[in-house]
């Protein structure tokens, strides 16, 4: 058992010695890996944060129901019982035209010209809360609110929200689409690099197989040597993901402080991070794998 | 230990390089395979190895039958061989030690166990004091002993040589024959092929001799041997 595990190692240290027989050639492989991995990890972790901030803008959506200028005390107790019977509703808020106006002078400053108005311009409106959350539902909602007597306009008020989530969902696609591309691309720089290394490995591998070596112990080195690449590929993506979020970050606290928001960029979680690793050294080895066995056959000994 | 049946190899394009070869080697015996080049020497040896395969006929390696084993089963044959090839076959990004160690790597050798095994084929064939050196440094013969050491760092109970003394002159040559001697004193199976007159006339060797793809007759076997060859002694 021991001795399977020092081979093992030995095998390990050869392979990583292989790797840097010429550093540079060595460094820009694991570069390329790093780079074709950061840019799908990178943006799926915006896409997540994008994500976050959205659900923490969007909060609980609402309905905004303005009602026409004619409308009066009875049709408005009207209405409300309507919305109360209304299944898809679990709250309503009635705001007078009279407390919208002193609330649009309490947020924007703008009392003086407010007192200087003669008539007041703001409609009486019912802010509602419906119990469903998607979409689809809300915008039926609405278009069904729209149609109450005595409501002029219906207003979704996270409606952009949502089409954010929409365009958000296309991206995410996009993401996949593109991490798929790149995982071909990976497969295919191993596969390379593993070619050129059976090639270079020729009289080797033939000499072994000469006096009795399988092929799993002439695959073994190559192995290592595809997952090895794949493994420092995926930590230099991490650390170019971890270091381009740490550049955002400060500019972008200033941005929500503008705002005055609490927003902060999420860094690539524990599960996260380990997957990427995983799947780089997964698609390094699967890259060896087809190498070794597309190359291997064409060494038998003559 | 050795049986070959009717052995015939046919190369693709037609080239017949054995035909009907029947031979059998004794466990423990010693053969010269004698012959021009050309004559099948080399295919012979590499039918035992299975590094071909006859066309027709069957070639036996322990009561084995080597001409129809899997691919995956080669290796373990091959373990049981020590091969020595007239180009050496050696790896000049390693050391001698490294070199004679590759066999044991292979095997999967504990490595203290593996270290002495290898001191002890190099003591065995002169070389122990070059074991840091690289081979390229070593001269024709030295590189011929070392590939002798690591065929034989396995131990192996059959050892095959392809011309091991083909490129050296007459006093690396005997050297060698020494060591092959030894080896064949302590019980190992060996069969040498050589085209080589000298060595044939000085010892008293059985020679299987080849001919265009044939064994000659015991009578002719020394036909590669200068005609005057058979009065020396």
């Amino acid at each position: 058992m021991m001795s399977a595990f020092n081979q093992h190692l030995g095998v390990m240290k050869t392979a990583l010695r292989r790797m840097f027989i010429s550093p540079l050639a060595g460094f820009l492989n694991i570069l390329v890996i790093g780079i074709a991995l950061s840019l799908p990890a990178g943006m799926y972790v915006l896409l997540q944060n994008t994500q976050n901030l959205v659900a923490q803008l969007s909060g609980s959506p609402q309905i905004s129901l303005f009602l026409t200028m004619e409308t009066t005390a009875d049709d408005v107790a009207q209405l409300r019982n309507q919305l109360a019977r209304h299944k898809g509703i679990h709250g309503i808020e009635f705001i007078s035209r009279t407390a919208a106006l002193e609330q649009l002078g309490e947020n924007s400053g703008l009392d003086d010209v407010i007192a200087g108005l003669e008539d007041n311009p703001l409609p009486d409106a019912y802010i509602v809360s419906p119990i469903a959350t998607d979409a689809k539902s809300l915008e039926e909602l609405r278009n069904k609110l729209q149609q109450l007597p005595g409501v002029e306009l219906a207003q979704l008020d996270s409606a952009w929200a949502y089409k954010l989530e929409a365009i958000l969902e296309l991206a995410r696609i996009a993401v996949l689409v593109l991490a798929s591309l790149l995982s071909l691309g990976l497969i295919a720089i191993t596969f390379n690099t593993i070619r050129l290394q059976i090639l270079t490995q020729r009289d080797e591998i033939q000499i072994a197989r000469l006096i009795g070596a399988t092929d799993a112990f002439i695959r073994r080195p190559f192995m290592y040597f595809g997952a090895l690449q794949g493994l420092f590929g995926g930590i230099t993506a991490w650390l170019i993901i971890a270091l381009s979020l740490q550049l955002l970050r400060l500019p972008l606290a200033t941005l929500s402080q503008l705002y005055s928001s609490t927003f902060t960029l999420q860094a690539l979680t524990l599960s996260d991070s380990l997957s990427l690793l995983l799947f780089s050294v997964y698609l390094g080895w699967l890259g060896a794998w087809l190498s070794v066995a597309r190359h291997l056959s064409q060494t038998e000994p003559r | 230990m050795i049986a070959f049946n009717q052995v015939s190899k046919r190369y693709p394009g037609g080239y017949e390089a054995l035909k009907q070869v029947s031979f059998e080697l004794a466990k423990g015996e010693m053969a010269f395979l004698s012959g021009h080049s050309g004559a099948g020497k080399s295919t012979l040896l590499k039918l035992i190895a299975a590094i071909e395969r006859p066309t027709s006929g069957s070639v036996l390696v322990n009561n084995q039958n080597v001409s129809v084993l899997k691919k995956g089963a080669l290796p373990y044959l091959r373990r049981n061989l020590g091969l020595i090839f007239q180009d050496h076959k050696l790896l000049f990004d390693r050391t001698v030690f490294d070199n004679v160690l590759l066999p044991l790597q292979i095997c999967g050798f504990d490595h203290r166990e593996s270290g002495k095994r290898v001191r002890a084929a190099l003591d065995k064939v002169g070389l122990l004091n070059r074991e840091k050196s690289n081979p390229i440094a070593l001269s024709g013969g030295e590189q011929q002993r070392l590939c002798i050491a690591r065929a034989i760092v396995n131990r192996p109970s059959i050892l095959l040589a392809d011309e091991p003394t083909g490129n050296l002159d007459a006093e690396y040559a005997q050297e060698i024959m020494a060591i092959f001697n030894s080896f064949h004193q302590v019980g190992v199976t060996l069969l040498i092929s050589t085209h080589d007159a000298d060595m044939l006339r000085n010892s008293h060797v059985r020679v299987i001799a080849l001919k265009h793809g044939e064994i000659q007759h015991p009578a002719s076997h020394h036909e590669p041997v200068t005609p005057t060859g058979t009065g020396q002694a």
